[in-house]
């Protein structure tokens, strides 16, 4: 079995999974229970001077039957007195020694950062995270991500944190800014050990159309919140990669935004993050989740020979590149599986409506459209496809139209009926070669 | 009409109950939405399914109902009554690969009960009234369907019923635990709010309506009679009590029979649907065994299987390859047994009689063909079988001014089919006149 246990920056865990600062990280009982079910860390729900909150608090964007998709809050930091949350803090590093237990804060001035930080170390915390992220409330108070968006601030306010901390530093990004690097470079300025995003995405989830009130509503008003959860995936594995590539930020990552199982941590550390921090999944089934995640993160690296964790991390960063960078000369086209097809022609309607009209069906020849590139009439292959359980509504790909976008692919319900085939194509060649070379004109354009 | 709630039928349920919201909206979400949908080709209708069902997912259920509706104006009974295994489910691409097919039925039910419901606004208004009317005889699918697409468009549309109450099979016949009578009878009171008039216990060719007469007061006329009478065996003790025709026995336990009977050995005769539903009716309703006798093997039946299969599963015996050939009475006449006779290719085999005791029989072995009302009208033709011919595209008779559908002229098929046969009158009359 794979070692997961990690190292992020001096913090040792048992393995790269922790609680990201929200509610499941609200007190000691239940980061206890937590730490039972398995996590081997958590960022503690954010301290700072006690809030007063709002009912309702949640939101939600449900994708079919699928409940919880997207997760957009409004709840603010901590609302128990510091030194309950202390306390609790110190009673758990007693009875969970080995397991990772950071300090999320936030605050305003120097002197209120230099307390809480040393109140928060005095109690046992392994690191502080410096919330520079939150995107609803705390912001119009000039804290959480109206730090994060102002690179000059948060780096410095993260030089003030490191004048007084004695335990590593991270700092957590909002996604919420037009450049991520640049906050990246200067949580790296202010020398912060280690960086954490994404924090959530700002959002207004629903409008409840009878009462005519942004969601989630609270009496007659809504404001803004932050959206979470497996929706915003492919947005946190984005602004990771593009600071994981960059060469002035080494210091470690740890990874956010709508991880949900061993599959997704497991493309988060490909993508750079040493550890990754989990919310949504666990508001929606509870810290149960953590054993298939190490399970299956754990067969994961047994079936690919990796030894450690540590061999995943960063594996994918090389292959993000630039657009231009990416082979013009790579082909691929749309089979499809007669045997496997259920007939339900999802792919007919996808490629003509929204792709590049090249999937017919009907054993005849089939007129192509107007502005197609291969000349003539598109033909169905020979033998026609009968279908085992589509009989004769099998699709069939005009293959020298397809421009191998998996679209069909995308749609298919059947998994492995349509597959992408790589096909011979061009020598290879990037735009930016062509650019390079003067090779870039595209007969049509604008001046021609 | 209202109808008593202590009705024998009444002491069964349905057995697919209206689905929640939560229930259609998760149903609703499965659907593939296919393109060029087979289950769009295996309606009768030609119901859009998928439209529909992606219409419940996205909650406009206003419009589900309106998209059912404009292909099958009693989309809500059709919903219930449809042997959608044979139909739109069974060809769901789902059904191919082996999955869990979409619960067409319940979910047409769900958004045509929801949209129809009384407190819901109004789904359709009918257009300004036109100078044309039509008179439909039979107040079953057919017509109803024909005349309420025909009041939709401004046409007056009278129904002439033989019967006390109209709904045709709908109210007299269908399996309880599918549709009650009274869900039947809410279906006409909608029909009737588009403006369609109907008479009942008012018989053409009799009670001095004759054919000429609505010839002459009527722009069209529209025949949905249906079938008649229950066919008899024809052999020795079949006249007299315990011995009853299966449709006869059917509407008499729909509408009439009070809760409490209680039902002894009963023995039904015949291989289709109908005798199916029969058996399990007397099943559900307590009977101590139900017993079908069909004369060729099991394969051989008419009935659907997956209707046989729910038949044995709430005990119905089926005895294949016999045939009834008398019915064994007690001296003061109470019926005691059917005798049959064993079968080969659905020949009897002599010497092979034998009793199957019983206190009831029902024989469900067809019904009587409606000829007589032909004559009433110079041009329309009957068929070999007794079946008005038609048309089946537009309903159109030898008579440029009668049309029919439904089971008069089909010799007894689904509900839906009657619908489409009523619809397609309706629209190919309403294009006639360029409405």
């Amino acid at each position: 079995m794979a070692d997961l246990s990690i190292d992020f920056c001096g913090i040792k865990s048992p393995n790269p999974f922790w609680l990201a600062s929200a509610p499941p990280t609200n007190t000691g009982e239940q980061i206890m229970r937590a730490f039972d079910a398995g996590w081997g860390g958590a960022v503690w729900k954010t301290l700072g001077d006690p809030i007063v909150n709002v009912t309702s608090r949640f939101g939600a964007v449900d994708l079919g039957t699928y409940k919880m998709m997207g997760l957009n809050n409004i709840e603010l930091i901590t609302d128990r007195p510091l030194e309950v949350n202390l306390r609790e803090i110190r009673e758990v590093k007693r009875r969970y020694p080995k397991h990772v237990i950071i300090a999320s804060l936030m605050t305003e001035t120097k002197e209120d950062w230099r307390v809480l930080i040393q109140k928060c170390e005095d109690a046992g915390a392994d690191g502080l995270e410096l919330n520079f992220g939150c995107p609803h409330g705390m912001c119009e108070r000039g804290m959480g991500s109206s730090v994060g968006q102002e690179p000059k601030l948060l780096a410095e306010i993260t030089a003030w944190t490191k004048e007084f901390a004695k335990t590593p530093v991270l700092v957590k990004l909002t996604p919420n800014t037009g450049d991520i690097v640049e906050a990246g470079l200067a949580a790296v300025a202010g020398g912060g050990d280690g960086i954490s995003l994404i924090n959530t995405v700002k959002s207004i989830v629903g409008v409840d159309l009878d009462r005519m009130v942004p969601l989630p509503r609270v009496g007659n008003a809504s404001t803004n919140g932050g959206y979470c959860g497996p929706a915003v995936k492919p947005i946190a594995l984005h602004l990771l990669a593009a600071l994981a590539r960059e060469e002035g930020i080494k210091i470690p990552i740890s990874g956010i935004g709508g991880i949900s199982n061993w599959r997704d941590a497991a493309e988060f550390i490909a993508l750079g993050s040493t550890s990754v921090q989990v919310c949504t999944a666990v508001m929606h089934y509870g810290y149960r989740i953590v054993e298939d995640m190490i399970e299956g993160l754990s067969n994961f690296l047994d079936e690919k020979g990796m030894k450690s964790v540590n061999e995943l991390r960063g594996k994918a960063v090389g292959n993000y590149q630039e657009w231009g960078d990416l082979d013009l000369g790579y082909k691929l086209i749309a089979k499809i599986d007669a045997e496997k097809c259920i007939g339900c022609q999802l792919c007919v309607t996808a490629c003509h409506d929204g792709a590049h009209q090249c999937i017919f069906t009907g054993n005849e020849e089939k007129t192509r459209p107007p502005h197609a590139h291969a000349h003539g009439k598109a033909t169905p292959p020979t033998p026609f496809p009968i279908g085992k359980i589509a009989g004769p509504r099998v699709p069939w790909v005009d293959e020298p139209e397809c421009v191998g976008c998996n679209l069909c692919q995308l749609v298919c319900p059947v998994s492995g009926c349509i597959t992408m085939q790589e096909v011979p194509g061009g020598a290879a060649d990037t735009w930016n070669a062509r650019v390079r070379e003067g090779r870039n004109k595209v007969p049509g354009g604008i001046h021609d | 009409m209202a109808l008593p709630q202590d009705r024998l039928e009444n002491a069964l349920d349905d057995k697919k109950p209206t689905f929640s919201e939560s229930e259609a909206r998760a149903e609703a979400e499965r659907c593939l939405y296919c393109a060029d949908a087979p289950c769009i080709k295996a309606c009768p209708t030609e119901i859009d399914i998928p439209t529909f069902i992606k219409k419940i997912a996205s909650g406009n259920v206003r419009g589900s109902a309106k998209t059912i509706f404009d292909q099958n104006l009693l989309g809500y009974s059709c919903s219930r009554v449809c042997p959608v295994e044979e139909l739109c489910v069974g060809d769901c691409v789902y059904t191919g690969w082996g999955r869990d097919p979409i619960p067409i039925g319940r979910l047409q039910r769900y958004a045509t009960e929801k949209a129809t419901k009384p407190e819901e606004k109004a789904l359709f208004t009918p257009k300004a009234r036109k100078d044309k009317k039509v008179a439909l005889i039979g107040a079953g699918p057919a017509s109803l369907a024909c005349a309420g697409y025909l009041a939709l468009e401004g046409v007056e549309a009278i129904i002439f019923e033989k019967r006390a109450v109209a709904g045709g099979l709908n109210t007299t016949g269908i399996a309880p635990y599918k549709l009650h009578a009274q869900d039947a009878l809410h279906e006409v009171e909608w029909v009737q709010s588009f403006g369609v008039k109907i008479e009942t216990g008012v018989e053409v060719g009799k009670d001095h309506l004759t054919g000429q007469k609505l010839l002459d007061a009527y722009d069209a006329v529209f025949i949905g009679v249906g079938l008649g009478e229950d066919t008899k065996l024809g052999v020795p003790g079949e006249d007299g009590p315990g011995v009853v025709g299966a449709t006869a026995w059917i509407e008499e336990m729909k509408l009439h029979k009070k809760q409490g009977e209680k039902l002894g050995h009963v023995v039904v005769v015949g291989g289709g649907n109908t005798a199916i539903d029969v058996a399990r009716e007397c099943a559900l309703l307590g009977a101590a065994s139900v017993t079908m006798v069909y004369r060729r093997s099991a394969k051989e039946m008419s009935g659907y299987a997956h209707e046989m299969e729910g038949a044995r599963v709430e005990g119905v015996q089926l005895v294949e390859s016999a045939q009834p050939v008398g019915f064994v009475r007690s001296a003061q006449g109470e019926l005691t047994a059917i005798r049959v006779a064993r079968t080969e290719g659905g020949k009897n085999i002599p010497g092979t009689e034998y009793e199957i005791p019983c206190d009831l029989a029902a024989v469900a072995i067809g019904q009587s063909k409606l000829r007589a009302l032909a004559s009433e009208f110079p041009g329309v033709e009957v068929d070999a079988r007794g079946c008005l011919k038609a048309d089946p595209a537009t309903g159109r008779t030898g008579n440029a001014k009668v049309f029919t559908g439904g089971d008069c002229v089909n010799g007894g098929k689904e509900v839906v089919n009657a619908v489409a046969d009523g619809r397609n009158a309706a629209r190919t009359l309403l294009a006639a006149w360029g409405f």
